[in-house]
């Protein structure tokens, strides 16, 4: 229940230069003060829990309706469940799903090997595009990819040149 | 049906998807015809966004045509041409109750830190986004908007983020007139922010960016001044002098965590992952705005920290305003603004490119090629 001045009559001054006008959050929020009352679940239906649904520890329930949409698997699956022990508050809950982002990209590879596809890096990149608007960044990489590959050769076939020698 | 699908930093392909279901009876189903890349969902694409799956769909501006409804659907109906805001929101919690549908706080179980958005990772609820064929609308009778007969599918695509977005950025500037607005960033929604900052009454709006065909573009677009801060030794500086030394009255940051300018914030927030994203926008826009002045962020940033003069929004007395746009409670005024032709939101695309090719279209967008400032991807059963 919404608290009114009768309840804060034992504090001198209560409330003397409360200045609505004093709102930083004018014009977007329409301000009811609604939140006092903490978190009420609005009536809404709740959407059937089809698929796992990792959900934050700094609210009480799933909500009402949410995203299906790649469900956690595999080791990432592992680390997103870990990271959602932890608040939002702490990095614990961050850097594991950070790490779990790229541990993903790597179990996509391997997923798509396992389904017969080799993903197409050079199209998944916007190659295509890319030969088009910026040729000549595209030569100039294509370039030091190139000298550096051959400089490692010859570093490389020296090496065993000279133990060969010994 | 056919989708992009993220598989991971750089890496996006379009790919086969089951055709989403009625998962609740507030959903709709929407056939996509126009869905646009934003400059945010280049923050997923680069990798900065925790909790970005690979297989998500991305995409959280798009319009199409209601194919489906659930049985508590009421305000749209099958056939109807809708925008979707790019806010997923109930209408019915304490924040949506406040107008404040980009803090709907029954739509996204997995972070309380952000509402709910369309293919935006599962921080912000794990939605497969509007980069599709198809597309499920929950809470169908609060987001989804019937496209006014008159007005073109390409105005209304836009009026799903980067307008609203742009014209929040301004309101939350709290602009009186005659002050002087300063834009960081070129991108869409900075020229927007540019555009919209008039309707409030500034007296110069000034936008920095250092990609030149952005600034040329914005200059005609928004009618302002615009800067490459590549040119300015210190665009810090340039403010000042530019200000009579006293400093902007208003700035926007309209850039978020892709920023460059500063070698220091793209290590540690690009490269290293070390903050959430690079601040440098964020940084300039603090020490640049005058004492008592007001910051306002539309930039989006990662959910952990970022590095900025925080020390200096308190002695200079700052007023630091940011959020994510709340587009339903905006729309009734952005809808006459395009009607009346005090805003041409569809000027503002250069790329109208099929679904198939949207490795490609993410490719041009991210690197800034062939002048590209705003991209139109469309289905194939849609018309170009």
């Amino acid at each position: 229940m919404e608290k009114t001045a009768k309840d804060f009559a034992h504090i001198k001054g209560w409330g003397i230069d409360a200045d609505p006008k004093n709102d930083p959050t004018y014009p977007y929020k329409h301000r009811t003060n609604g939140e006092h009352a903490g978190y009420i679940r609005p009536d809404i239906p709740q959407q059937p829990l089809t698929v796992e649904v990792l959900h934050s520890n700094e609210r009480p329930n799933i909500t009402a309706v949410f995203g299906t949409s790649v469900p956690p698997s595999g080791l990432s699956g592992i680390l997103r469940r870990y990271a959602f022990k932890f608040s939002e508050n702490e990095y614990g809950h961050w850097l594991p799903l950070l790490l779990a982002d790229r541990v993903n990209v790597v179990e996509g590879i391997l997923d798509d090997l396992v389904h017969g596809h080799i993903p197409n890096l050079f199209a998944e990149k916007g190659g295509k595009s890319d030969w088009k608007f910026n040729r000549k960044s595209q030569l100039l990489k294509a370039g030091i990819g190139t000298a550096l590959g051959i400089a490692t050769i010859v570093l490389l076939s020296q090496k065993k040149g000279k133990k060969a020698k010994r | 049906m056919l989708a992009m699908n993220y598989r991971g930093p750089y890496r996006v392909r379009v790919a086969h998807k089951p055709h989403p279901e009625i998962l609740h009876p507030q959903d709709a189903i929407v056939r996509v015809t126009r869905s646009c890349i934003c400059g945010s969902d280049l923050h997923l694409y680069h990798g900065l966004v925790p909790d970005t799956r690979v297989g998500s769909t991305f995409g959280h501006e798009f319009v199409g045509i209601v194919e489906e409804i659930g049985p508590d659907v009421t305000k749209i109906k099958v056939g109807d041409q809708v925008l979707v805001p790019f806010n997923i929101a109930c209408g019915e919690c304490v924040f949506c109750k406040q107008e404040m549908y980009g803090n709907c706080h029954e739509s996204n179980a997995q972070a309380t830190a952000v509402g709910a958005i369309y293919g935006y990772s599962h921080t912000a609820g794990g939605y497969d986004g509007g980069q599709a064929e198809y597309a499920r609308v929950p809470y169908a009778n609060v987001g989804p908007t019937v496209i006014p007969a008159d007005m073109d599918p390409d105005d209304a695509v836009l009026l799903t983020d980067v307008v609203p977005t742009g014209y929040q950025a301004a309101e939350m500037a709290g602009i009186q007139t005659g002050d002087t607005v300063v834009v960081f960033g070129a991108g869409p929604v900075g020229i927007m922010a540019a555009k919209c900052a008039w309707l409030f009454g500034a007296g110069r709006v000034i936008v920095i960016d250092h990609v030149e065909y952005r600034l040329e573009f914005v200059r005609n677009y928004a009618q302002c001044e615009a800067y490459n801060f590549e040119s300015l030794e210190d665009p810090v500086l340039f403010i000042k002098k530019t200000t009579a030394w006293l400093g902007a009255d208003v700035c926007i940051d309209a850039v978020g965590a892709d920023a460059a300018g500063s070698a220091m914030q793209t290590l540690t927030g690009r490269k290293l992952l070390l903050q959430a994203g690079s601040a440098t926008a964020l940084h300039w826009a603090i020490n640049a705005v005058k004492k008592g002045g007001i910051v306002s962020v539309v930039g989006v940033y990662g959910p952990t920290d970022n590095l900025v003069p925080i020390g200096n929004m308190m002695n200079k007395g700052l007023t630091m305003r940011g959020n994510q746009t709340s587009v339903k409670r905006l729309l009734p005024r952005l809808i006459e603004h395009v009607q009346a032709g005090r805003l041409d939101p569809k000027g503002i695309i250069t790329h109208r490119v099929p679904l198939e090719e949207v490795a490609d279209a993410y490719h041009i967008f991210s690197a800034k090629l062939d002048n590209c400032i705003k991209t139109v991807l469309i289905p194939s059963p849609a018309k170009m």
